[in-house]
């Protein structure tokens, strides 16, 4: 196996009371792009949460460079490992430029608010993600895919080597998903971990070069999408019979549902 | 992806920059604008005097304008400064930690307590002085601020939580405050003035004792600028930037109680200009705290001055309290100003 700077390590993940994951072991392979699947609710947030110490574990440990990283400085850690959550509000009447310049915070003090350094990897940031000429629009006028890419550029001028994206491609049209997974697909060329929860099968099998199933907090299969995406393992995970062919663009594996009615002619 | 983009990076970044001198140019003018005012204090009033008076009032003792100039209204200026301060940041640091757009410094009931601590010190134990006022006034902003921390869920304090928290303090606190002065006519006399909201009581020692909180609770304030504008996107994404979101609000609490508690300390709880500057300045500053904050710490005190010396002008030879002319003056303002920014924005 590759190395992994991240991993957890035996992670039992509970809200209060409600446990939603126990002795879960994940490791995100370095320079990979890895994607999470799994069906609604079991657990894929909460598991991101916890790889980026939003959440702390019951038990088990969420390591980093091999450091429990419930040790490490929090400055320190926003500057490795990036979080872009499921559900970020944009404030009120924020331009494109500041919402993606407080990416620089953990790059900041008290006493260095800011430097012509946040000013260049926020303005590279915005150009980077294709939302340069969109800089003094307010984001709430801005459209679904627009926003979502005002989002990345915020989490890519935060400048860490790992970024963890929670369904970057929810809510977006088509397009605008290929669009949004081409950047990431970008990101991770230039040399970045890029882990993204997705819930489209076939846009993680097509872009993942590490995959992740979960089931109910469990980690059912992990490895190449070749491998892990199986007839067998969606139907076991997702409760769908389907069949699964060779993807006619990319050759990566291609899900495709089982008819359970006719075709309407 | 980077192909999709047909503007290089240079003018991006020089956009950036020159939104960052605008500001700094804007701040500039609105403490220009301050120290304008505060002359204005100094010199306008129920007896007008020649602006060229205002300098022998001020420092000459044996000027005959020195009493009221110096004895009078310089304090009355200051006091004025100082409520400003507490009451343009007060509202704009609790608009941010509730992420509520209505929050003012009576949301979160803190002012509520302090009027309640004050109205108990009047009615039970006989307290007259305002200087006396000064102290229930923090304790009881003090006592709300750790009740409104445990109600509104410690360490799992959410905006909303922190919210209705407020409210529901406010609203029994407020029905205390109102059942002694119903109870108790002598004291409801002796709180009228202070209730309403008023400048006119400033009186050196006063302006010494609240001076202090007022520096701390600013200090406080706009040291938790920066992770208050992370926790604007929620606390997942504040936690993901590295900012501390529980430790933030409890010290952004602190904040809030130095400066409600000291502002209405100082001349009772005024209404309207902790919600109302912090969103006229929204329009100059955007939604970044900080630029916002140490803006609304200048220009409330210029819009209270204001409203303060028109109050001293409109009811010649009496005066009107600065709490009602806020009020009056500035509620059809807000009210336009809601309406247009809604018309533009949709
Ligand atoms: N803050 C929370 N408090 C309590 N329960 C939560 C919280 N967030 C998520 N859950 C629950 O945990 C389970 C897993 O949620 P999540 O990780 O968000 O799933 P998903 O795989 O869809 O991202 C769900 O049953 C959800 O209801
Ligand atoms: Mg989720």
């Amino acid at each position: 196996m590759t190395d992994a700077r991240l991993s957890g390590e035996k992670l039992t993940l509970a809200y209060d009371k409600r446990t939603i994951a126990q002795n879960l072991t994940v490791a995100i392979p370095d320079g990979s792009f890895t994607v999470i699947v799994g069906p609604n609710a079991c657990g894929k947030s909460t598991l991101l949460r916890a790889l980026s110490r939003v959440l702390t574990p019951k038990d088990g440990a969420v390591l980093l460079d091999g450091e429990r990283i419930s040790a490490w400085p929090a400055k320190r850690l926003a500057r490795t490992l990036g979080l872009l959550p499921q559900s970020s509000i944009a404030p009120d009447g924020i331009t494109v430029t500041d919402l993606v310049a407080r990416g620089r915070y953990p790059h900041q003090g008290l006493l260095r608010q800011w430097s012509r350094e946040d000013e260049r990897v926020v303005a590279e940031s915005m150009d980077a993600t294709g939302v340069g000429a969109l800089a003094d629009r307010y984001v709430d006028e801005l459209s679904g895919g627009q926003r979502q890419r005002v989002w990345i550029a915020m989490a890519l001028a935060q400048q860490t080597p790992i970024l963890l994206l929670d369904e970057p491609t929810t809510f977006l049209d088509i397009a605008h998903q290929i669009e949004v997974l081409d950047l990431c697909a970008d990101l991770h060329e230039q040399g970045r971990t890029v882990v993204a929860v997705l819930h489209d099968l076939n846009h993680a099998a097509r872009y993942a070069t590490h995959l992740v199933a979960l089931h109910d907090g469990r980690l059912v299969a992990e490895g190449a999408p070749g491998d892990v995406v199986t007839a067998e393992l969606v139907e076991s995970v997702f409760g769908m019979p389907c069949r699964v062919i060779d993807d006619p663009e990319t050759g990566t594996p291609l899900v495709v549902p089982a008819a359970r009615r006719k075709a309407v002619a | 992806m980077s192909t999709l983009v047909e503007t290089p990076s240079p003018p991006t970044a020089r956009a950036v920059g020159a939104r960052r001198s605008a500001r700094v140019a804007g701040l500039v003018a609105a403490l220009l604008a301050l120290g304008v005012v505060s002359v204005a204090s100094l010199a306008v009033g129920a007896r007008p005097l020649p602006i060229g008076d205002v300098w022998g009032g001020l420092t000459d003792p044996a000027s005959p304008a020195y009493t009221l100039v110096h004895d009078m209204r310089l304090p009355r200026t200051a006091l004025g400064v100082l409520a400003g301060i507490c009451l343009g940041l007060g509202g704009a640091v609790m608009q941010a930690l509730t992420r509520n757009p209505i929050a003012d410094p009576g949301l979160l009931g803190i002012n509520a307590g302090a009027s309640a601590a004050v109205v108990t010190a009047i009615s039970v134990l006989g307290v007259t002085s305002f200087l006396g006022f000064v102290w229930f006034s923090f304790a009881g902003a003090g006592i709300v601020a750790v009740l409104l921390y445990a109600i509104g869920g410690g360490r799992g304090a959410t905006p909303a939580r922190l919210a209705l928290a407020g409210s529901a303090l406010s609203a029994a606190l407020f029905s205390y405050v109102n059942a002694v002065m119903l109870l108790d006519t002598a004291a409801l006399d002796r709180m009228r003035f202070w209730t309403v909201g008023s400048l006119a009581a400033g009186d050196p020692a006063i302006v010494a004792r609240v001076a202090p909180f007022v520096g701390l609770g600013l200090l406080l304030a706009l040291g938790v600028a920066r992770p208050l504008n992370a926790m604007a996107m929620g606390d997942d994404a504040a936690r993901g930037l590295g900012a501390n979101p529980r430790r933030t609000r409890v010290v952004a609490i602190a904040a809030i109680t130095l400066l409600c508690g000291a502002a209405t300390a100082a001349c009772g709880p005024i209404v309207f200009v902790g919600l109302m500057v912090p969103h006229l300045v929204r329009v100059l500053t955007g939604p970044d705290l900080r630029w916002l904050l140490p803006y609304c710490a200048v220009l409330a005190p210029v819009i209270l001055l204001v409203a303060d010396i028109t109050g001293r002008v409109v009811a010649r030879p009496s005066e009107l309290q600065v709490g009602i002319v806020t009020v009056v003056l500035g509620g059809p303002f807000f009210l336009y100003f809601v309406r247009r920014r809604r018309m533009e924005r949709s």
